[in-house]
Formats: structure tokens, C-alpha cells, sequence
């Protein structure tokens, strides 16, 4: 299981990491080498075996559905990069020409 | 008076009836392990954050409140405790050993910080980390490496390696870390203490900052079992705000420490006969199997097949959990971010490629990888049906025996800088801890003998919610043994 530069760069962008190219080039050798190693789990036969999720034998747990208090607005904004009247500012989401 | 010069050497529960007697008080304790900390943490380097000041005031708090309830005090009221920095705690930076939040305080306390607090535990700082709890050696964090009490020049274990080394030296009675595949039990081993990975489930997880969702739990070190099990019945039980936390009673753990373990049966599994187990740790483990004996266990062979493919399941099924969970740092609502970018596209990229360190890369890109359309089901599917073929092999071997003993990890300390370069020689020192996480049953590490000056740690993993068995096996073996009892000698020369 080798994984291809491009690949690798690929990845990278789907999980929003800039890479150096010195680590594109580190990580193509140690995922491939991660990736050898897990295809060991092609040895077994698992066609009628359910996967497992969750270890605990509870399923969509509920409560009720009922006001309580939340943190305050301060609390929950003061970690934030860039604030603006009680927002939190980020740069422009949808392209406008 | 006697405190300040043994503080090191003291237990939690020791220092519980030393409380309670009016022999010491909060405030007398929590200075000497602060002392501790100025003399030797600089040696060391287990706390990211000494809270000093706080320490002081809850520790006056305690002897309040023991003056006030009398024989009604909680059994660790105004015992020091050290906390893993993945584990929010307001007023004092929750960084996970990460650059990217360096500067993150929480707003609000993690469930077990705030029954720490209803308990009157004194908490006296925030411990070193592998960078979200990803590694073996706290050489993954951001700020340094922490060192091994017993070998200056050897890793702590990790994750939770502060924490460990913390609690080894002296520099608290008490600590919580957290396990995802063996983050407690392994530097536990290595430092020579005693950690427990309770059931998934058995402990809340809110506020624990997320690595791999279903595999995390907080786990308790202390110098002892009964220490372990007194601050285990603290932080257990359900909570409202972790679905995943079971609604079940807590009991006093240390009810189940007896010293006889006849009528209990003791499983060995030929699998954690492994390549590159250190002659030294079988030896130590194979005595330690025969003291369960003669202390009237019954031995039994049990066969868990699918030991050896934990690895791979382990490291297929945390990295992709780790590349969701991780999602979340964006440089947007906390942590790190970098305003000169051009987009926000590149706010993300830009952030978390310069606030995210190796290791931490290296899993969001398997874990992305292994998610990612075309191979979902070669890999991550895959891992979770293999998961489900190494739960079965528990569930079969728990029927015939009540605990199962092995080595906790396959060397004694390595050198810093020995597996930091090849991230799957460094995995493999958590060869006999992970399918513990992955069954999501309970495991505690005890040190039982030393090779050439290092700690050995022997695992006792229990059936889910098992925690009870698991305790009276490591409890009545340290008795016979006093393994537990070996302090690291560490000079005091070399201040900060």
C-alpha cells in the first residue's frame, strides 16, 4: 500500500492542512509504511461480522426537552480570534464578485 | 512537621488519615508539594502549569470545610491533585500540549474537575501531554519532553506522561489522566505507579478535550491501589451531559480490596507473548503470575486471537475519530488563528498547518485518509468489524476467568529520542494496551519489580464495569509485594 505524492497533497486538503513539501514527502513514507501495516487486517474474513461503533449498549439517549441555562454570551466569546457586537467575526463565506 | 520532609513518599490515602487525625493540614500538604514542585520540577518537567495561588486557596478551603464536617469530610478532602492539560480546568490555561491552544482557557469545568472540587480535592497544576494525548512519550508536546523520575534521559510513558511522572516524583499524591489506547496504563508502567483505564463509560467525558470519541475515558494515578480506588469512586458515574456515560451506581472501590484472592480466577493469554518483549518484563510477569498463585488465584491459559491485529484496528479507527474531532480547530471560535490570510480557506489551512504538530498531522491525515470516499470500507469499516472480532474474544475469555494478567508494556523506558523519528516502532509500545480501548472494557497497570533501576508494570484487565475485580487482584498483589513502596531518588541540587 503506497500512497502517491498527489495523494498525499490531497488529503491534505481535504483536512485543511498546509503542508511543507518536506512533509508531504515524510508523510507519503510514513502513511504508506502505517498503511502496509494496517492492510494485515486483510487476513481476516469479517464478510458477516457487524462493525462495532460504540462499545455501550445505549442508543439514542434522551432527555427532556426543556429550557435551561446556557453559558453567557461573554464566557463563550472570550477564546474567540475576532469579535464584533457579540459575533464572532470571520472572514467573507460566500464569494462575491 | 513530618510532612514536609516525606511528602514525596506519602500516598493519597495515607495523607487521608493523616488529614482526618489533624496531624497535617490542607494547607501544610499542598505547600510541600508545591516545594516539591519549585525543587525538582525543573528536573522533570511534568507541569505545564503550576496553579500555586489557587492551590493555596482551596487548600484553606479544605481545612474549613474539615472543621466544619468532622468525621463527615469526604476521604480526600485536602489531598493535592495534578491534572492532564487535556482536562478543562477554568482559571488556568487547557493547552493539550498543543501550539494551537497555547493561549485557551476554558470557560467552563469538566465534570470530574467539578467533582473533584465538590470532593474537596486542592488542585495544584496542569501536567504535560503528548499534543492531544497523540503519543507515547510526551515527545509529541508542543513545550517539552518530560523526563522519567527513575532515568533522566527516559520518556515518562505517554500520553499522559506529566501526570505520571508527577505523581512518581512526588510532586503530587494524585493525578488524572486520560487513556484512549493505553495513555494511563503505560506511563503508569514506566514510572512505576499505579493507573486504571476504567470502562468506556464508567467516567464522564465532558470536558475532556476529544482525541478518538469512543475510545477515551479519564483514569485516575496514585502511589497505590487503595489511593487509585479512593479517587476512582470520586470521578465516577453518570453524567447528564455525556451521553455516552452509563447510568449505574458507584460503589466504594476500596470495599473490594482484599488481600485473598482465593475462588478467583486469573486468565494468562499466550498471545501477549510477543517479538521484541523484554526478557526482563516476561521474567517479572511470569513471577508476578505465580504470587497471584500462591496467593490462592487460579491460573488459567485463555487465547485472545485477535491480539495481534489490535494495532492496525487501533490505529485505523482513532485517527479517523481524531480527524473529526479535530476538525474543530479552525482558527475561528478558539485557539490559534492566523488573520493576514487572504480567505477563509486559507484561515484553515494556514492555522492548522501552523498550529498542529507532527504526530497530530500524521493522524488527521490517516484518519482523513482512511474516511475518504473509495476507501472508507477498505479500512475503516474494516477496522470496526475487527473491533467487533477482538470485543468477542474478551467476552469469551471473561467466561472463564474473572481478571487476565500480561505485561502492560512490552520494554521498560526507552531513551528520549529513540522511536521519535518512526512513528510505528512508537506504537507498538502500545501493543498490549490498546484492545482494552477497543473492547472498551477496564485495565489497571501495577509496578511489580525493576530491571536495571526502571519500573515493570503488570496490566490486570477486567470484563466492563469489572473495575471491582481488577482493584482486589492489583490490591492483594501489591500487598504481598511492595513493589510500590521503590521512590525514585532525585536530587533537589539543580533548582529552576
Amino acid at each position: 500500500m503506497s500512497l502517491t505524492r498527489d495523494q498525499v497533497k490531497h488529503v491534505a486538503e481535504l483536512a485543511k492542512l498546509r503542508l511543507t513539501e518536506t512533509e508531504v514527502d515524510l508523510f507519503q513514507e510514513q502513511l504508506s509504511a502505517i498503511l502496509e501495516h494496517a492492510a494485515r487486517l486483510d487476513e481476516l474474513d469479517t464478510d458477516n461480522i457487524p462493525p462495532t461503533a460504540t462499545v455501550l449498549p445505549l442508543r439514542n439517549v434522551m432527555r427532556p426537552d426543556q429550557v435551561q441555562p446556557s453559558f453567557p454570551r461573554q464566557a463563550m466569546l472570550q477564546n474567540a480570534p475576532a469579535v464584533q457586537e457579540h459575533c464572532i467575526k470571520v472572514k467573507a463565506v460566500l464569494e462575491s464578485e | 512537621m513530618v510532612m514536609t520532609t516525606n511528602v514525596d513518599a506519602l500516598t493519597a490515602s495515607q495523607a487521608s488519615t493523616r488529614l482526618a487525625q489533624g496531624d497535617i493540614s490542607s494547607l501544610e500538604l499542598t505547600r510541600a508539594v508545591l516545594d516539591r514542585i519549585a525543587q525538582i520540577d525543573g528536573q522533570i518537567q511534568a507541569y505545564l502549569t503550576v496553579m500555586a495561588e489557587q492551590a493555596l486557596v482551596q487548600a484553606k478551603e479544605a481545612d474549613r470545610r474539615r472543621a466544619q464536617e468532622g468525621d463527615q469530610a469526604s476521604p480526600l478532602l485536602g489531598v493535592p491533585i495534578a491534572i492532564k492539560d487535556v482536562i478543562c480546568v477554568p482559571g488556568a490555561p487547557t493547552t493539550c500540549g498543543s501550539r494551537i491552544l497555547e493561549h485557551f482557557e476554558s470557560p467552563y469545568a469538566a465534570t470530574v474537575i467539578e467533582k473533584l472540587c465538590a470532593a474537596g480535592l486542592v488542585i495544584v497544576g496542569k501536567t504535560n501531554t503528548d499534543e492531544f494525548a497523540m503519543g507515547s512519550s510526551t515527545e509529541n508536546s508542543a513545550y517539552f519532553t518530560t523526563r522519567n523520575p527513575w532515568d533522566l534521559e527516559r520518556v515518562p510513558g505517554g500520553s499522559s506522561g506529566g501526570s505520571a511522572a508527577a505523581v512518581s516524583a512526588g510532586m503530587a499524591p494524585l493525578a488524572l489522566g486520560s487513556d484512549t489506547g493505553g495513555s494511563v496504563r503505560q506511563p503508569a508502567a514506566l514510572c512505576g505507579g499505579v493507573g486504571l483505564k476504567p470502562t468506556y463509560g464508567r467516567v464522564s467525558r465532558y470536558g475532556l478535550v476529544a482525541f478518538a470519541s469512543s475510545l477515551d475515558q479519564i483514569g485516575p494515578f496514585a502511589r497505590d491501589v487503595r489511593s487509585t480506588a479512593m479517587l476512582l469512586s470520586v470521578i465516577a458515574g453518570h453524567d447528564p451531559r455525556d451521553s455516552t456515560s452509563m447510568p449505574r451506581p458507584v460503589p466504594d472501590y476500596t470495599q473490594a480490596l482484599r488481600a485473598d484472592l482465593h475462588g478467583v480466577r486469573v486468565g494468562v493469554p499466550q498471545e501477549y507473548t510477543v517479538e521484541g518483549l523484554q526478557p526482563a518484563v516476561s521474567d517479572a510477569v511470569q513471577k508476578a503470575i505465580a504470587q497471584l498463585q500462591d496467593l490462592g488465584a487460579e491460573i488459567r491459559e485463555v487465547h485472545l486471537p485477535h491480539t495481534p491485529y489490535a494495532l492496525p484496528t487501533y490505529y485505523l479507527i482513532a485517527p479517523a475519530e481524531c480527524s473529526a474531532n479535530l476538525a474543530r480547530y479552525d482558527g475561528i471560535r478558539y485557539g490559534l488563528s492566523t488573520p493576514d490570510a487572504p480567505d477563509i480557506w486559507e484561515v484553515y489551512r494556514q492555522t492548522r498547518g501552523s498550529g498542529l504538530g507532527p504526530e497530530v498531522k500524521r493522524r488527521v491525515m490517516l484518519g482523513t485518509y482512511a474516511l475518504s470516499a473509495g476507501y472508507y470500507d477498505a479500512f475503516y469499516l474494516k477496522a470496526q468489524k475487527v473491533r467487533t472480532l477482538i470485543r468477542q474474544d474478551f467476552d469469551r475469555a471473561f467466561e472463564q476467568v474473572d481478571v487476565i494478567v500480561g505485561p502492560t508494556t512490552p520494554t521498560t523506558a526507552f531513551k528520549i529520542g529513540e522511536k521519535a523519528d518512526d512513528p510505528l516502532q512508537m506504537y507498538l509500545s502500545d501493543v498490549f494496551t490498546l484492545s482494552c480501548n477497543l473492547a472498551g472494557i477496564c485495565g489497571i497497570s501495577i509496578p511489580c519489580g525493576f530491571a536495571e533501576g526502571l519500573p515493570i508494570g503488570l496490566q490486570i484487565q477486567g470484563p466492563a464495569f469489572g473495575e471491582e475485580r481488577i482493584l482486589h487482584v492489583a490490591y492483594a498483589y501489591e500487598q504481598a509485594t511492595g513493589w510500590h513502596k521503590s521512590r525514585p531518588q532525585i536530587s533537589k541540587e539543580h533548582d529552576r
